[in-house]
């Protein structure tokens, strides 16, 4: 059994309001250095496979489909054996 | 001869009732609902996705709608030259499923607008406008939170070489301004067509802008159209046989 992690970050050249007012929050909180907020998704997930290249290529083939829109978002993701 | 419209329900749909509605008690055609778990359209004229919040908007907006086991059928039936009408979340699950570019982000302003707005009819060759004249202003309302119209640079250029630009936000006197635009959507589009001009999507809600009790019937003249250009076409098929 393989436990993968994806992350689905907006790509860099799409407008995120939502990080811009998650940044003005934190800006309230009186942290003004903090720059370039922006949010994205994390989704975990198991899958049954017999080697670690095969949920790798599960997992990608997953997330290519569904998980992220190419159009406006990336992915990532680390795959690990679980006992 | 009636026209068949098939409205297909996804669960979280919200407007299919409002569409069955104004193709039977307004256009006077047939329509039927089916339900996203169906093999088949069946034998319609037309295919209408709905408003609405299918699959509660979970993961993106119209994502898992896409592959509900009718959009297999629907996308066929798109391929084939079938007329595929998608308003609001509908116009959500066509980018998502590849029968559109492009996509629809977050409202820049991050809330759910809900208010008419002017349309500008900037393609009147198409089956939705064919009753429209380029250059009309119809006032239609929206009510969506992720209605931002975005593509990249490349794609937009062809969509405006192309025509396939059918609706722009607009002031009511027709003019583009940034204050007509309530969600942000690159170049104020509102709603686009594919190449082959038979697949629609537009954010805003024409079914609710058809009924004369509602006062505002200007989204009755996009149902007209689709209706118009089904006529005429049987009426040439007639002529040449």
């Amino acid at each position: 059994m393989y436990h993968s992690k994806i992350l689905v970050t907006l790509r860099q050249s799409i407008l995120d309001p939502q990080g811009k007012a998650v940044e003005h929050g934190v800006h309230s909180l009186g942290y003004d250095r903090v720059r370039n907020v922006r949010i994205g998704k994390f989704v975990e997930l198991s899958v049954e496979a017999s080697t670690k290249a095969e949920a790798e290529k599960i997992t990608r083939e997953v997330s290519e489909k569904l998980l992220a829109n190419p159009v406006m978002e990336d992915f990532s993701f680390t795959v690990e054996e679980k006992s | 001869m009636k026209l068949k419209f098939g409205i297909v329900v996804f669960p979280g749909s919200n407007c299919d009732h409002d569409s069955e509605y104004v193709a039977e008690s307004i256009l006077g055609q047939e329509a039927r609902l089916i339900w996203h778990k169906e093999g088949s359209v069946g034998d319609v004229d037309i295919v209408i996705l709905p408003g609405g919040f299918s699959y509660g908007d979970y993961l993106r907006c119209g994502a898992l709608a896409r592959f509900s086991p009718i959009m297999k059928d629907v996308v066929r039936f798109a391929n084939n030259g079938g007329v595929v009408f998608g308003i609001c979340n509908g116009f959500q699950v066509l980018v998502e499923a590849g029968l559109l570019p492009g996509v629809l982000l977050r409202n820049d302003s991050l809330k759910f607008v809900c208010k008419y707005v002017n349309l500008k009819v900037e393609n009147a060759g198409t089956i939705f406008t064919s009753q429209c004249r380029k250059g009309d202003v119809l006032e239609i309302p929206i009510a969506h939170g992720d209605g931002n119209y975005f593509t990249d640079d490349d794609t937009l250029k062809r969509l405006e070489d192309r025509n396939q630009i059918v609706f722009r936000y607009c002031d009511p006197k027709g003019i583009l301004t940034g204050e007509s635009n309530p969600n942000g959507s690159i170049s104020n589009i509102a709603g686009i067509i594919n190449e082959q001009g038979n697949v629609m999507g537009m954010m805003p809600h024409p079914e609710r802008a058809s009924d004369p009790a509602l006062r505002h019937t200007d989204g009755r003249k996009v149902f007209d159209s689709i209706v118009g250009s089904f006529v005429h076409h049987s009426q040439l098929v007639e002529r040449s046989a």
